[in-house]
């Protein structure tokens, strides 16, 4: 195997509060391969944008890393502060956020913005940087990229600025993506053209991606292995084909059948009864088990083993056979 | 006869800069055509959907059949009763009072300093209606406890908030439904809840809903029928199956091949090409002709009237 770009072992990210200790990620760790788009899906709150965060030292104070290790290329870098973190960021890794346009500053041009970033990491003049970034916006599919490197972010529509945020995140040539619901701003025309630009240049460069989003459509058609989270720990991983359509736990299964399905027709929708706990009234044992259709006693006191299924894994006493659900 | 007929229905905005600047600038008042003579009817009892992208207008069909903007020309006549030119005060005041709306963003929609009794009864209270009791006997019906009454709205979650919107809209106990984007701002298993609870209201109450929504996949499971928006105009209207299965408008084809797929692994499709043109220079001709891979000089310059074809009605040149 290959060796991965990314590694997270064991994560936990802890808020202390007034009122106790939050873990907004809690003993979660995964690896991503070059040129793979490992996919994070779970509801609001579940810990998925915190865990990204975490990777590229954005936790805002007093959140913070109390436990586990991540690896970028093979270097530890959950301990690095200042300097060294800049260095990481836009060098090593690269970062897509949700809305393009608090992500670009609205008072320099974008050429600017991009010759900043790649003067800042790259060893190359003043006018390779000037070349490269019409090359970078040409390369994200900007018309006419050769004037509008002096055109302001407002004079561009949502999905041009996102293709520019794109651009941006992949001028220094990083490694790791890490792509924040890079689409739920967009309309469906515009975020087909936006995956297909994240999957062509991954592609292309052997860009190793974080895909952290809440729609399971996106997930199926971008993504080749899927992370599903759940109250801030992982619940199930494993390739996208066998999570999606023979998950192995039961949270997996629940969020499946609530999606409307063209295939389903007008019948009711899967309800999962409830919703996810709070992070400070967690219950004992699985976060999941009040909600859960084959909960035991033995899931009310313990979180529950990692197990293992060919190339996939889940958290949980009983999982769904795969043939159960086939 | 159908509950709502909406009849060349048109919305322009005023998007102007200030006069003065206008005058400095020399620059003429920009104009922008929100809804552009939009018809159509929704029987009673039935689920009805607009789809459409950002800017297609779908929320500004919505304000304006409950009232909260009034159309630029043509006319939303409800139960037969055209509201913005009925002179009959009485007439006007009764079916206002079978319509009400649910709004996407449901932390937004409610009065965060009123307690959910007070929110619920407000639609009755303000027509001086008999109110005791029947916030807890509406917040049963939506799947919360009648204690949950005395609450504030920040106790809930957004699920459990767009349920309170659900229970005030039940109040008035009103025909028709305007629900913008109802499910949009909720997970997708609070998602399913939701759209649970209307489809059983909708069959307990006899409910008409006109769903709006951007998500295809919502619509498809809640509608009747469906109307597709592009640029402020209806480009084709048929039942969910005839539209998914055969869609005949090329920009509902490009829609529906965009629209992410859960069964379709790694799937690479060409993305559709372009983007909405600006709604205050529409191009000329078809709203779509920039776009489509079937123009001719015929969609450049002549804008299609929506037409039937195999029991949908399409704005197409083209389709058959």
């Amino acid at each position: 195997m290959t060796k991965p770009i990314l590694s997270i072992r064991d994560l936990t990210v802890e808020i202390p509060t007034r009122h106790g200790i939050l873990r907004p990620v809690d003993g979660v760790s995964y690896d991503i391969t070059a040129g793979e788009i490992l996919g994070v899906v779970g509801e609001s709150g579940a810990g998925k944008s915190m865990a990204g965060n975490a990777v590229i030292g954005l936790l805002s104070p007093p959140a913070h890393i109390s436990k586990g290790e991540i690896h970028v290329n093979g270097r530890r870098v959950d301990q690095l502060q200042g300097d060294a973190m800049r260095k990481l960021r836009g060098k090593e890794i690269g970062m897509v956020f949700q809305d393009p346009l608090t992500s670009l500053n609205p008072l320099l041009r974008i050429g600017d913005q991009l010759t900043e970033t790649m003067l800042a990491h790259l060893d190359i003049s003043r006018a390779e940087a000037d070349k490269r970034a019409v090359a970078a916006l040409e390369e994200v599919g900007i018309p006419g990229a050769a004037e509008r490197v002096g055109s302001y972010p407002h004079e561009f529509s949502g999905g041009m600025r996102q293709r520019v945020v794109i651009a941006l995140a992949l001028c220094a040539e990083p490694s790791l993506i890490i792509a924040d619901e890079p689409t739920t701003a967009l309309d469906v025309s515009v975020q087909a053209q936006i995956i297909a630009l994240l999957k062509r240049l991954c592609r292309d460069r052997g860009t190793a991606v974080m895909l952290i989003t809440h729609d399971m459509g996106v997930i199926a058609e971008a993504a080749d292995r899927v992370a599903v989270m759940y109250a801030g720990k992982l619940a199930e991983l494993g390739p996208v084909r066998d999570v999606l359509t023979a998950p192995l736990h039961p949270y997996t299964d629940g969020l499946m059948g609530s999606t409307p399905l063209a295939s389903r027709g007008k019948a009711r929708l899967h309800q999962i009864p409830g919703a996810m706990p709070r992070l400070d009234a967690l219950p004992p044992g699985c976060a999941f088990s009040p909600r859960c259709p084959k909960v035991q006693a033995v899931c009310r006191q313990d979180p529950g083993p990692h197990i293992e299924d060919g190339a996939g894994r889940a958290a949980c006493f009983f999982p769904l056979s795969r043939e159960e659900v086939a | 006869m159908a509950l709502v007929s909406v009849r060349h229905l048109t919305r322009i905005f005023d998007v102007s800069k200030p006069w003065l600047n206008r005058v400095i600038e020399r620059k003429p008042k920009a104009l922008l055509t929100a809804v552009s003579d939009v018809s159509f009817e929704i029987e009673e009892k039935t689920v009805y959907a607009l789809v459409g992208e950002s800017g297609s207008g779908k929320s500004t069909i919505g304000k304006m059949l409950v009232g909260l903007l009034s159309p630029s020309t043509g006319a939303v006549e409800i139960r037969g009763v055209d509201l913005t030119r009925e002179t009959d005060a009485q007439k006007v005041d009764d079916v206002r009072a079978d319509i009400q709306m649910i709004f996407q963003d449901p932390f937004a929609s409610l009065n965060p300093r009123w307690r959910v009794r007070d929110i619920i009864v407000e639609p009755v209270a303000a027509r001086g209606g008999e109110t005791t009791g029947m916030a807890e006997k509406l917040l049963e019906q939506v799947g919360l406890s009648a204690r949950d009454a005395g609450k504030f709205p920040h106790e809930f979650s957004g699920g459990q908030r767009q349920r309170i919107c659900i229970a005030r809209a039940l109040a008035s106990e009103p025909k028709l439904i305007v629900c913008d984007e109802p499910t949009s701002a909720l997970d997708v298993s609070v998602q399913a809840q939701v759209l649970n609870l209307m489809s059983d209201l909708k069959d307990e109450f006899g409910l008409t809903y006109l769903f709006i929504s951007h998500d295809l996949t919502v619509v498809q499971h809640m509608a009747d029928r469906i109307g597709v928006l592009y640029l402020g105009r209806l480009v084709e209207e048929a039942d969910p199956d005839a539209l998914f299965d055969d869609p005949k408008h090329p920009y509902t084809q490009m829609l529906l091949a965009a629209a992410p797929q859960l069964g379709a692994f790694g799937r690479d499709v060409p993305p559709p090409t372009g983007e909405i043109p600006d709604p205050i220079n529409p191009p000329p001709g078809c709203a779509y002709n920039p776009r489509c891979p079937l123009a001719t000089d015929l969609c450049r310059t002549t804008r299609p009237e929506l037409r039937a074809v195999r029991g949908a009605r399409v704005a197409c040149h083209f389709a058959e």
